[in-house]
């Protein structure tokens, strides 16, 4: 960015850089022309944590629980996608049950992550009584989550080798009930969300990435099936029981009869996909072999097994955001020798550039959450005009958003 | 795209026939999971570091890849960088992850940028570079992306000799204080309680309960 362009426009707007209840922080300067985005880079890494780091210390049933605590959200993504790239190096086999469970919980993992964004979307779009709504419903998919692992954030639940717990007939009808509320809510949500005059206005052809941009910058997930790119690793390169299961990515031209890859396709795969977990958990009910949950269930055997263990792997799974890859490394030591974590978010970051060039301040916040990176990088803003700084908070910026929906109801 | 889909093996070909002995080493890894045993294919390519930029390439005309990111490892003499790339996604059941990696010496720790070819490896490239203390020729962009700006040149967290983390910056930061170098906190730091204070309040209770014993004394 270039500094010191003095009183004449382009204005240089930084964005961030920490909120503490973002996972990746992100300092982002804009590069304004009145109102409109001219240019956009980004930090990341503000609060970098050397996680990577740690687990070069750590045995593989430790880092399990580190892989855990890596997202808030995708609590089972990171920590299936490290044991799976152990399990190939150690050659442990999985029994089908476990991969079912594995299954299960990374959808309901879906669920409540997608819902959790649509709720974000709503309040960032100033759609508030949504957003309560939407939250209101998340609550049963993390009731339900409680309920298979114990806990509601971080699960616990992947072991090296299987599961930790096994979901006994009594639950089944806790997960039913739950499928079915939301089945039901499905298309009072695609209603709510995708008929409303206001969303259409603001989202519709805002923050669009071309399907070309999203192969070129390695994009993932929702964002890159909003562009019409034809990837999820769970119809591809399925893993756990996904291989068992009738798969097809959402595309947005599915519902809507064509592609534009704006913030509105974003939000009709993420929706759609909603549906599609409680399907693929419903085909997973059905067709639950019966059997142990973990190939080896004494954790000092676990141990003993990677110490002695060679090789390299790749465990990859379809978090809610997109590709989670864990690349292991392993040389018959206690700790790995290389670790690589790759989060969905990583890979699409970069799509932000082409995605908020030539867009308007107020769409900024919008465009940001789009992509679902736990948007609130936009909880502190600085702008520089005329020489002069003064700080834009993140209320003040919402505000402007709220602002521009009321102005295009008028 | 999907009428001519290679098997790994030919994918594996494409390469073998193309760079000869350029390529070290090939592995085919199959995993299977589920019910059914489906198999996912991971195909290994150890490479020269002059072949990398032509054996994209090359997997770029077999089908346009996903690049997942870039990884790598410090095997002490040398530091081997492993590209993860797959190809055929789209395809139900059949994608590849296809994996280039090449070792480079560490007293010439240089590797071509891939980021004319695939744009988003800039990303995964900066980071390389202040992981593994590997330079990255003509990257477009060369600055940090997650360490800090104070975070000392020439310490790569992810080298395993000595220009790796040292003890220093890790164990007993309780003993180190606040750092000395940083602008003052913006409000005032607290008084420290002293711990008179505690014997003092400490000193209270025995009291208050005298008071009391004396008022029920009085009673």
């Amino acid at each position: 960015m270039s500094e010191g362009t003095g009183k004449k426009a382009p204005y240089t707007i930084p964005i961030g850089p920490i909120h503490p209840a973002l996972k990746e922080p992100v300092m982002f300067t804009f590069k304004m022309d009145g109102e409109m985005v001219l240019d956009v880079d980004f930090a990341p890494g503000q609060t970098h944590r050397g996680i990577e780091w740690m687990g070069m210390r750590r045995n593989p049933v430790q880092i399990v629980h580190l892989t855990d605590r890596i997202c808030g959200i995708c609590g089972v993504s990171h920590t299936l996608a490290f044991a799976r790239a152990v399990e190939q190096i150690v050659e442990i086999e999985v029994p089908e049950r476990a991969d079912y469970i594995r299954t299960i919980i990374a959808e309901f993992e879906r669920i409540q992550s997608h819902l959790l964004w649509a709720g974000v979307a709503a309040h960032e779009l100033g759609f508030d009584s949504l957003l309560h709504l939407t939250w209101r419903v998340r609550e049963q998919s993390m009731d339900v989550i409680e309920n298979l692992t114990g806990n509601r954030v971080n699960y616990g639940i992947v072991q090296v080798g299987g599961v930790r717990r096994d979901i006994v007939p009594e639950q089944h009808g806790v997960i039913e009930d739950c499928l079915t509320t939301y089945e039901g809510l499905l298309s009072k949500l695609l209603v709510l969300f995708l008929d409303d005059k206001s969303i259409h206005l603001r989202c519709r052809d805002r923050g669009v990435l071309s399907s070309e941009d999203s192969l070129k910058l390695c994009t993932v997930g929702p964002t890159s099936r909003a562009s019409g790119v034809n990837m999820d690793l769970r119809q591809d390169y399925p893993y756990a029981a996904y291989g068992d299961l009738d798969i097809k990515a959402i595309l947005p031209d599915q519902h809507m009869g064509e592609t534009r890859g704006d913030v509105y396709d974003r939000i009709v795969v993420r929706l759609l996909e909603v549906g599609q977990s409680c399907g693929i958990v419903r085909q997973c009910l059905d067709q639950m072999p019966a059997g142990p949950v973990t190939g080896e269930p004494k954790i000092a055997k676990i141990l003993a097994i990677c110490k002695k263990a060679h090789g390299e792997a790749i465990g990859r799974v379809e978090a809610p955001r997109g590709e989670c890859f864990h690349y292991v490394r392993m040389d018959g030591k206690e700790s790995p020798t290389s670790w690589k974590v790759k989060a969905s978010s990583y890979s699409n970051l970069m799509s932000w550039i082409p995605m908020l060039k030539g867009e308007q301040i107020a769409d900024i916040p919008i465009i940001v959450a789009s992509i679902d990176p736990c948007l609130s990088c936009t909880d502190r803003v600085a702008v520089i005009r005329s020489g002069k700084r003064s700080i834009l908070t993140k209320e003040a910026l919402h505000r402007m958003s709220v602002e521009k929906t009321r102005r295009l109801q008028s | 795209m999907t009428a001519a889909r290679l098997t790994p093996e030919q994918v594996v070909e494409r390469f073998t026939t193309r760079f000869g002995d350029a390529i070290k080493e090939t592995r085919i890894g199959e995993r299977r999971e589920g019910s059914r045993k489906n198999p996912n294919y991971n195909i290994w390519i150890d490479i020269d570091r002059e072949a990398l930029k032509p054996a994209i390439e090359t997997l770029i005309d077999i089908h346009f890849p996903h690049l997942s990111v870039i990884s790598g490892n410090d095997l002490g003499e040398t530091i081997r960088l492993i590209y993860h790339f797959s190809i055929y996604y789209g395809i139900p059941h059949g994608e590849y992850m296809v994996t280039l990696a090449v070792q480079i010496p560490k007293e010439d720790p240089t590797v071509p940028t891939i980021s004319d070819l695939i744009p988003g490896a800039v990303f995964s490239e900066r980071e390389k570079q202040e992981f593994l203390g590997i330079k990255v020729t003509d990257i477009p962009d060369d600055r940090r992306l997650f360490l800090p700006e104070d975070f000392p040149e020439g310490v790569y967290p992810w080298r395993k000799d000595e220009t790796g983390i040292p003890d220093s910056m890790v164990k007993d930061l309780w003993a180190s204080g606040r750092p000395t170098d940083r602008p003052a906190p913006p409000a005032e730091e607290k008084e420290s309680c002293s711990l008179e204070d505690e014997s003092e309040e400490g000193g209270d209770t025995p009291a208050e309960g005298e008071r009391k014993e004396t008022k029920e004394a009085e009673e």
